[in-house]
């Protein structure tokens, strides 16, 4: 074990501010950085670089640290109920891997010149998101394993390109986060494959929940459709080709949403099909010419709509989020008196 | 139950030495049920970090000594059997591990407490003559010395932080000192084992506790209650009532669905 004080923390330059330096170099800095990305080399925290793309770096890896913190509790909810003392451990080894890459893309997000509590605030009043995945309940035990398996396993897919993105905090954060969440896949599916294993009930309990959590995966963990292939009608793909070409050109991003949501639909069908699980969609199946499995496009504003930050569940994680932030106010006033003091041990 | 005698009455047998690492393994395991409740409502993500790797550990300690306990009194139970089947009135852990709720500054009170006093023990315990008890003893007082400068960290942080954490710091304190004592109960069969010299007593231990938790009280800036009344029960089953909760909480999925596998 660690020591449990320990916060992660991501080595780093000191922030820079909103970069100004363009106006005394008008061509030196710019040509720098698209060489850097140019080059496939890193961006760091003391280069120069476009407005543009700190903006997006900092909404970015907010939302990314972001979702690891909302996405604590669904599966905090079921720690004190796991069923056995090995299922209770690797959750709550889970869920502390989740507070802890919270904690390391906040300090990466940090090195782009903004304040982990201005985002937990942003969070808080609503102005930053998590991703809407999370404001689906987890209503059984079995949830847990869905969550791990599908949802980690989209994360994963997801993720695993942001390892080689431009900006170097984030990429290094994203190593490790990447292979720990690999890890929980390989649990939640474990999870999964007990109850597929076990009795009737356990059975028709995991497939429940992989009929309730399969659709938030595909969905909501890639983004919208970015593709006409994807589903996007012509506007909404030349809106979201824009900003994926953006992201692309920035060596943030590397794939398209739909190229990933493709990827990771052709991971689940054969593991679902090893547990003996049925995937909720009847329009799956393998298209030999495409070497891909066929699934239904995703219908985007009517999934967006029913997830929207008024409904129950999103007022929930955010309610659950700020209570916890505004119970604990009188700790944290106490923990900066005796920093400032200097009298803490 | 606390009475003294000059003598055991008969040798320590396996069953005592079940009974006692049971004891143990539920004070590890309800005081880790507690800690799960704080997880995504603690002050700050830190927090959350923190106290589910202590959680985390606690559970790891359950596992161990309850799964020796089950071995030991011929029943044949594994950890779980021991954990997700027996009644509230089957478990023994001191009361001071299934107080309820509280704000943070009553679960530090609770982890200084705890912390000072399992570190002692599993230390002792290091150097018992059984080697795997031994090594168990020596990770786990390695692992509590953590959750001990955890405890101490935030006693003193609450205790010099603000008029409004002192006040609170000093509540927790009286809200759960009156618990302490249960922990270094001897009854017979804490006598038999430690005359055997199977296991160490916890009693010799208590001086050092006083001392050392004195130490961080006093560095918080704040006195060590003393309380009128000390808490007793729950090594004989006597629980509060708030525990029938806690253990129904804890049981409730694997009791919903009989013979399943996990």
């Amino acid at each position: 074990m660690s020591a449990p004080t320990a916060t992660a923390t991501v080595t780093a330059a000191p922030a820079v501010p909103a970069a100004t330096d363009r106006s005394a170099d008008q061509d030196g800095p710019l040509a720098h950085f698209e060489a850097l990305i140019a080059a496939g080399e890193t961006v760091e925290p003391r280069d120069w670089m476009p407005d543009g793309y700190r903006r997006m770096m900092i909404r970015q890896i907010a939302q990314h640290a972001h979702s690891e913190i909302i996405g604590m509790q669904p599966e905090g909810a079921w720690l004190t109920r796991a069923p056995s003392l090995h299922r209770k451990s690797v959750l709550l080894a889970k869920v502390q891997d989740e507070a802890g890459h919270g904690l390391y893309l906040y300090s990466a997000a940090e090195t782009l010149g903004v304040d982990r509590a201005d985002l937990l605030d942003a969070l808080h009043r609503g102005q930053q998101r998590a991703s809407a995945t999370f404001n689906h309940p987890a209503l059984t035990w079995a949830d847990t394993g869905a969550i791990a398996w599908l949802t980690d396993g989209a994360a994963v897919i997801n993720q695993a390109p942001l390892c080689r993105t431009s900006y170097g905090p984030y990429a290094r954060a994203m190593r490790r986060v990447c292979q720990e969440e690999a890890f929980h896949v390989r649990q939640g599916y474990d999870l999964m494959r007990a109850l597929c294993q076990g009795t009737p009930e356990q059975k028709a309990m995991a497939q429940d929940a992989v009929d309730r959590w399969w659709l938030p995966a595909v969905a909501l963990m890639f983004g919208p459709p970015d593709t006409e292939a994807g589903g996007a009608d012509a506007r909404t793909a030349a809106l979201g080709a824009a900003v994926s070409r953006r992201a692309i050109a920035w060596g943030i991003k590397h794939h398209t949403n739909d190229e990933l949501r493709q990827r990771f639909v052709d991971t689940c069908v054969p593991q679902a099909e090893r547990l003996g699980l049925t995937l909720p969609d009847p329009a799956i199946r393998w298209n030999e010419e495409r070497g891909h499995y066929d699934f239904t496009p995703v219908d985007w504003d009517t999934y967006r709509e029913a997830l929207g930050d008024g409904t129950h569940w999103a007022r929930q994680r955010l309610a659950h989020r700020r209570a916890a932030h505004e119970d604990g106010a009188w700790v944290r006033e106490a923990a900066a008196a005796c920093a400032t003091a200097g009298e803490t041990t | 139950m606390t009475t003294t005698r000059d003598a055991p009455a008969r040798p320590a047998t396996g069953t005592d030495l079940a009974l006692h690492l049971l004891r143990l393994g539920d004070d590890a395991l309800v005081l880790g049920q507690r800690l799960c409740e704080w997880i995504t409502r603690a002050p700050t993500v830190d927090e959350d970090l923190a106290l589910s790797n202590i959680a985390l550990d606690l559970i790891g300690h359950a596992r161990v000594l309850l799964t020796r306990a089950g071995r030991l009194d011929g029943t044949g139970r594994t950890e779980d059997d021991l954990a997700y089947t027996r009644s509230e009135r089957e478990f023994t852990n001191a009361l001071l591990t299934e107080l309820p709720g509280g704000d943070f500054a009553q679960t530090v009170a609770r982890q200084l407490v705890y912390t000072h006093y399992a570190v002692l023990y599993y230390e002792a315990l290091a150097g018992c003559a059984d080697p795997e008890l031994a090594a168990f003893g020596a990770r786990a007082a390695k692992e509590t010395a953590f959750h001990r400068l955890h405890a101490d960290r935030w006693t003193v942080t609450l205790g010099r932080g603000t008029a409004e954490s002192a006040r609170r710091m000093r509540r927790g304190l009286e809200r759960v000192w009156p618990y302490a004592g249960e922990l270094f109960e001897e009854d017979d069969v804490v006598r038999r084992l430690a005359a055997a010299g199977t296991v160490p007593s916890p009693a010799p231990l208590r001086a050092e506790w006083d001392r050392r938790v004195t130490d961080v009280v006093t560095r918080a800036g704040l006195t060590v209650p003393t309380p009128s009344w000390s808490a007793r029960g729950g090594r004989a089953g006597l629980h509060t009532e708030e525990f029938g909760p806690l253990i129904a909480e804890l049981q409730s999925v694997r009791r919903q669905f009989p013979g399943g596998t996990w």
